[in-house]
């Protein structure tokens, strides 16, 4: 299937693990972007709005590299994105128990193969930039996607791929070795 | 014997750097990529095998665009061996600057350092402290570059065990990854440092990174099996194959001590290696 920006209650009908294209405009914004949103506003439209965690490589405004950033660095923004209209966040790694909560009812998380640059990048063309002050990897590029391709990491009824994979990790290790932590353990003084 | 801080011998340490990285970004060692296309052989859920997929075509696409590989370009670390006719200067590290600032334009390297506090970006990938350079007497003059990429570096781990907890590093080791789960870029290959001291024990793991990894010895095999067995697998979405290897380094250590430290390294393990002629 392929969704094209902006988004809207379709989102809603996304299941975890379900393969997707998306196509139209979207903001990419990170650590620092996502920061001075909260206190300036956000700097788009953010009615079914598509955010990209992802620091590009630019070079004569064209997206030479452009793959994901690990998304849970930014869980605490996900429902002040939710209550502005965002509707979708595309990262890697997953997202955050607050994050999966704050989708509910509203957006998804889609998750792209992370490290995967020039091949992301094949699927876009930079339309501009806002907050260029941020620097290249901070600032908010606003790119027109052609299908990229994506998985629905995190749907918009409480199922998420990751936590699930997690859990079972944690079950697994807890097996193994015992639930309590292995380490960081002091000491004392050594002689 | 060279002069010290020579301007040809200068200008070949910084031409060298630079090339170092445009290899390095841009193509994957022969070990990392074999080591992925086993793991795609390995896995059998589609989604698992799909993300191996595209990070196959990914690295194709990278090398014959003559592109990085990933947008983060990461930090600039950097391995110096140094023969015994070629004293070691400011000089030749600021050298290695410059061979990095030459490199941000060239590959292109994303802008990433910054100061810690303020977060101000110098713009050229160098600043105090930065490339981070580790120097060893060797045969030949020869520049290593790992640019690290910040995602896996993140997710990092130093624990000063028991004297007595030779047994629970395996369990030390398989927890990093359980904190990581998907957040480092898995496949991903783990440094561990193990002995020395604090400081120590996280360089050590991190030069375990240079290690090819189409080979593990028992303990190494033993550490990537208990990794694997997590279930984590490519992008954290599941599989068999979270790590494509485990590589150790040891040092001795204080009788009272038992550094272990654990650098995580997503799959794009990237590493290249120049050596100088400067001989006339």
């Amino acid at each position: 299937m392929n969704l094209t920006t902006p988004l809207g209650d379709e989102v809603l009908r996304l299941s975890a693990g379900e393969r997707i294209t998306l196509s139209g405009t979207v903001y990419t914004a990170r650590d620092r972007a996502h920061a001075r949103m909260c206190t300036q506003g956000i700097p788009f439209n953010p009615q079914g709005a598509a955010i990209y965690h992802s620091g590009p490589i630019v070079c004569a405004d064209r997206i030479v590299a452009a793959g994901p950033t690990t998304s849970s660095r930014l869980d605490r923004y996900t429902g002040f994105l939710m209550d502005a209209g965002v509707r979708a966040l595309i990262g890697k790694g997953g997202m955050g128990a607050s994050s999966v909560a704050a989708l509910q009812g509203r957006g998804v998380y889609l998750a792209c193969p992370g490290g995967c640059a020039p091949l992301a990048a094949s699927h876009m063309a930079l339309e501009g930039v806002l907050w260029e002050d941020l620097g290249m990897a901070e600032a908010v590029w606003v790119i027109r996607l052609d299908r990229l391709p994506l998985i629905v990491g995190t749907d918009a009824h409480g199922g998420d791929l990751f936590s699930a994979v997690h859990a079972e990790a944690a079950r697994r290790y807890a097996d193994a070795y015992g639930s309590g932590i292995a380490s960081c353990r002091n000491p004392g003084p050594a002689d | 014997m060279p002069e010290p801080d020579d301007p040809p011998l200068l200008e070949a340490i910084t031409g060298a750097t630079c090339r170092a990285l445009l290899q390095a970004e841009r193509v994957l060692p022969d070990d990392v990529i074999n080591a992925i296309r086993r793991a795609r052989q390995a896995e059998t859920t589609p989604i698992a095998r799909e993300q191996l997929d595209r990070i196959l075509e990914n690295i194709t696409l990278a090398r014959e665009s003559s592109v990085p590989l990933c947008q983060d370009t990461g930090v600039p670390v950097i391995y110096l061996t140094l023969p015994a006719d070629v004293p070691f200067t400011r000089g030749i590290l600021d050298a290695l600057a410059d061979g990095v600032r030459r490199a941000t334009g060239a590959v292109p390297l994303r802008p990433n350092i910054v100061d810690p506090l303020t977060r101000e970006n110098t713009l050229d990938n160098t600043g105090p402290g930065m490339p981070a350079v580790h120097v060893r007497p060797g045969e030949y003059l020869e520049i290593t570059v790992l640019p690290k990429g910040a995602g896996a570096e993140n997710l990092s781990r130093i624990g000063m065990l028991l004297p007595a907890e030779t047994d629970r590093i395996e369990a030390f080791v398989a927890e990093t990854m359980l904190i990581a789960g998907s957040r480092p870029c898995p496949p991903v290959v783990l440094g561990v440092g193990i002995g020395s001291t604090f400081d120590g024990a996280a360089a050590l793991a991190k030069e375990a990174l240079l290690l090819p990894i189409d080979t593990m010895n028992p303990f190494e095999e033993q550490l990537c099996g208990a990794v694997n067995r997590l279930g984590i697998g490519p992008m954290g979405l599941g599989g068999k194959v979270t790590a494509l290897a485990v590589k150790v380094k040891k040092a001795h250590c204080h009788t009272a001590t038992l550094p272990v430290a654990v650098n995580v390294q997503c799959w794009a393990c990237r590493r290249a290696t120049v050596r100088v002629e400067y001989r006339s």
